[in-house]
């Protein structure tokens, strides 16, 4: 085969990356290039340097080593039977894009995923190598964020997260059953030791008060992975259920949800039907509950049709709605717990309410002051010159709250 | 009509000086007024503050404000509102009387303020991602050259991540407000800058258009999120900009065609592919391992209760093939069912020190537990033990009771109900039937006691002291029965 040039393999191999939804660079330690020899740093909170007309954001070279691969799963562009044009980075041409795109403040760091190529453990070992020669020749100090490959000698899951800041390893398809089916040669089992064991590095990692030495940091910030929706039939609650216990489980900083997409050259294993974005949405929010709000999925479950979030609404005023004994809450007496539980208050404005409650009796117009909309609050809340009256228990509030026109995708131009 | 005359767009200190002076002398708030430098006009001009300033000495009457006023105007003073100044005078007016006032964000005037300040701090942010450094020579060699338009004046308050970022290259930012210099040391800053004094291309930017016109997935149009995150305002400095028009406007037929599209027929490496990946065989009914090495590798297939869905793995027992005796527990805990090990937690560690106490070998005993899948409840980033139900025990049982087979012990040591379930098939009361030895058909003994976890949970210290003693008086006697 010719000898591609390098433009060419790095739109071949950046192509077959975006299928993977985590983009993030955050969650790690703060660190600059202060007294160093190379450059970068991070703060935290990654940045995003730039948004693709997909509404998602760039914030790492987020390529493929290579999109060889010796496996076969129906929902991955990169299959072996796919007829997709294929190509391969050198570990050194990895490493001087990175270093390129960085120093130009193109993109925080890199996110290196590879095919699986002669064997997994030959595999981790070619990503190994691009984080080590970043940091070890090239002092780089920006974001590194390695996929693991699951069925890798731990040795080098562990020289991983040695160099990068973030491991992840994806799970794909939620649906055991399904991953059996779609990628046979994946064992679900494998990817869970994997990340059980990072979460045992990463706990190994964090310094003890008796330890005299601090134990080398170990992917400080931490693990994510990635689920596929709509391509197993898998329904919301099956997929939050997976969440919840994959968050317990392993301490994952993310679950990533990822709509899946009709892919160029696609097996007959799948739909080919348009991405369901909406049901993406829902389910990040629906996370997002769970994450942040103190709901479980069981919780969000209750307020489900079939399994499935409604789309209409978000999972939260979905579950208020269904829960109407519950409100409405006084804004100005109710605790936090109870606050953030109704539709529209973010934990931002719950936290400014209680604060400012402290010296003002609140009323509807300040609480509008604090919330980015008042509308989805109204009927859920009494303030000192407000209460709802029958509105909270209303036949027709939900359709009130529905947007009356579906939300059209508005045209830039 | 009171007017300041502040030195530049962003002098806080010269803002803050005025402000002080006027709060002083008791100039209404509408009845003062900051301009900048040259804006003056000679109509308005009244009294500079400096001379009101200099006949009250700072310390004579300071006026108090809080910390988080000062920070807040920090920023409201890079807004590029002209009436930023007006709107802080107004608060720290209000201060005086309203002490809390900074607090109460439902305020009209500290609303605005902090919005305000949002958009300060959005900006700031948005420079750091939007800045696009280009390469350039000069005498000492490389260097890197930025052009960029600031949504507000965020240039000095910026450039410290820059030089903390690219601290060993040579940069500039060039914009319409001022230019920031960083040489490897130290910073400096110049004058309002064009857009000509910038290089106009570096040969790598081919490379990132490349990969930003890649990285985008035409079936997933959302320009209104894009757009809001990377406002039209900053396009015509960003390098990748300039293409998402083509990008936008291909993608519904690069869709369409690839939803169009039938599927491929799949290539012929697969089969071949398939072949030598199937790796691990399903567990069936019908199989009975006749080694510990079999039973292990069973047990990571098996589907005999719902437990292998949210577990790790499963986690079997561990010791001499051959041991006397048999230790169970109930069930893999947290840190088990990630190591793939039984005990090796909390209660494996009092476990161990209660064996040596008791005069017992621990390493000689054959470790397992009564279900060998970890199961629990999710709760946050925790997950919550939760005791098998009789019909998960007794589906497990059929594990344990080829472990037993295969080991052969003299004594099998039950800890806790549930493990005494798993050997002996029925519900006991521990208290009950705890020490005594009782005959099994395969000629052995079990032996009730309690989960050392029970001994963990007791929670007063002389409690604990009994029933550890009564805990190592058992295992006293799984001694005399070896
Ligand atoms: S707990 Fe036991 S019976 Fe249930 S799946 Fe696991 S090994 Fe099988």
């Amino acid at each position: 085969m010719a000898q591609l040039d390098l433009r060419k393999k790095l739109s071949v191999l950046a192509d077959a990356a975006k299928y993977d939804a985590s983009c993030s660079s955050s969650g790690t330690g703060k660190r600059n290039s202060i007294g160093g020899k190379g450059i970068g740093s991070t703060e935290g909170m990654g940045i995003c340097h730039a948004y693709t007309p997909d509404g998602r954001c760039v914030s790492l070279l987020k390529i493929l080593l290579t999109n060889f691969c010796i496996y076969d799963c129906a929902y991955c562009i990169n299959r072996v039977s796919s007829n997709v044009q294929r190509a391969r980075f050198s570990v050194q041409e990895v490493v001087d894009l990175t270093l390129n795109f960085y120093r130009r403040n193109y993109i925080e760091g890199l996110f290196l995923s590879s095919g699986i190529i002669q064997s997994g453990d030959y595999t981790m070992e070619q990503l190994v190598l691009v984080a080590k020669s970043l940091r070890l020749d090239h002092d780089f100090r920006g974001y590194i964020h390695l996929k693991l490959i699951p069925e890798a000698d731990p040795r080098l899951v562990e020289e991983a997260g040695l160099y990068a800041d973030r491991l992840s390893a994806n799970i794909e398809v939620p649906r055991e059953e399904a991953l059996t089916r779609l990628a046979p040669q994946k064992d679900l089992a494998v990817i869970k030791k994997a990340m059980g064991q990072v979460r045992l590095k990463v706990e190994a990692a964090k310094p003890q008060k008796k330890d005299r030495i601090k134990p080398p940091k170990f992917a400080p910030g931490g693990q994510s992975t990635q689920l596929i929706v709509g391509a197993d039939g898998a329904p919301d609650t099956e997929i939050l259920d997976r969440s919840a216990s994959l968050y317990g489980g392993y301490g994952l900083r993310r679950v990533y949800y990822s709509a899946f997409s009709p892919i160029p050259d696609s097996s007959a294993a799948l739909p080919l039907s348009k991405p369901p974005l909406m049901r993406e949405h829902r389910l990040y929010q629906a996370d997002w509950l769970m994450r942040f709000y103190g709901f479980s999925a069981p919780e969000i479950g209750e307020a489900t049709t079939g399994g499935m979030l409604d789309l209409a609404v978000d999972p939260k005023l979905a579950w208020a709605l269904n829960r109407r004994e519950l409100f409405p809450v006084n804004v100005n007496t109710a605790d936090r717990e109870a606050l953030l539980r109704v539709p529209g208050l973010g934990v931002k404005s719950v936290d400014r309410m209680i604060s400012v409650r402290r010296y003002r009796t609140l009323r509807l117009e300040d609480v509008a002051r604090l919330c980015r909309g008042i509308d989805k609050v109204r009927p859920f809340i009494t303030a000192l010159d407000w209460t709802p009256g029958g509105l909270t228990d209303a036949v027709d509030l939900r359709a009130r709250l529905t947007p009356t026109v579906e939300p059209v995708q508005m045209s830039l131009f | 009509m009171r007017v300041a005359v502040l030195a530049s767009e962003t002098d806080f200190d010269g803002w803050r000086l005025a402000a002080r002076a006027f709060r002083l002398a008791g100039v209404a708030p509408g009845e003062a007024r900051f301009v900048v430098g040259e804006d003056l006009q000679g109509g308005l001009f009244d009294a500079a503050a400096g001379e009101g300033e200099s006949a009250l000495p700072d310390k004579a009457r300071p006026l108090r404000v809080p910390q988080a006023f000062v920070d807040m105007a920090h920023d409201v003073v890079l807004h590029r509102t002209p009436d930023r100044f007006d709107l802080l005078y107004r608060i720290l007016w209000r201060l005086q009387a309203e002490r809390d006032l900074m607090r109460v964000r439902s305020d009209r005037d500290v609303s605005d303020a902090m919005d305000r300040q949002r958009n300060v701090s959005r900006a700031s942010h948005k420079m750091k991602a939007f800045v696009r450094f280009r390469q350039a020579f000069d005498e000492e060699g490389e260097c890197w050259v930025a052009w960029f338009e600031p949504a507000h004046r965020v240039l000095a308050r910026t450039a410290p991540f820059f030089a903390n970022r690219f601290t060993t290259m040579r940069w500039s930012i060039l914009t319409p407000d001022g230019s920031c210099f960083w040489d490897g040391k130290a910073m400096s800053f110049g004058p309002p800058a064009q857009a000509s004094d910038a290089p106009q291309e570096d040969e790598i930017e081919e490379f990132w258009k490349t990969y930003y016109a890649s990285t985008f997935n035409p079936a997933r149009l959302k320009t209104k999120t894009m757009q809001g995150e990377m406002p039209k305002r900053y396009w015509k400095n960003l390098p990748e900009a300039a293409l998402i028009p083509e990008l936008v406007a291909a993608s519904a037929v690069r869709t369409e065609t690839m939803v169009g599209t039938p599927h491929s027929e799949p290539n012929a490496r697969l089969a071949k592919a398939i072949f030598r990946h199937n790796r691990d065989g399903a567990f069936e009914e019908g199989f009975s391992p006749s080694n510990l090495d079999e039973l292990r590798h069973g047990v990571q297939a098996c589907r005999r209760c719902p437990l292998w869905r949210d577990a790790t793995q499963g986690v079997c027992g561990e010791g001499p093939p051959r041991a006397k005796l048999m230790i169970v527990g109930e069930q893999p805990g947290d840190h088990e069912d990630l190591a793939g090990r039984p005990f090796v937690g909390p209660a494996g560690q009092l476990l161990n020190d209660a064996f040596r106490e008791a005069g017992i070998d621990r390493d000689e005993a054959f470790v397992t537990n009564a279900v060998k899948h970890f199961k629990h409840e999710p709760r946050g980033k925790r997950r919550l033990h939760r005791t098998p139900t009789t019909s998960e025990v007794t589906a497990c049982r059929w594990w344990l009771d080829h472990e037993r087979a295969l080991v052969r012990p003299k004594v099998v040591l039950t800890l806790g109900s549930t493990a005494t379930l798993g050997v002996l098939g029925r519900k006991v009361t521990v208290t009950r039937e705890r020490g005594m030895p009782i005959p099994l058909t395969d000629g052995s003994h079990a032996l009730v006691t309690v989960h050392p976890a029970y001994l963990l949970r007791l929670p007063d210290e002389a409690a604990r002291r009994r029933e550890h003693a009564v805990f190592i008086q058992d295992l006293k006697r799984v001694r005399q029965l070896l």
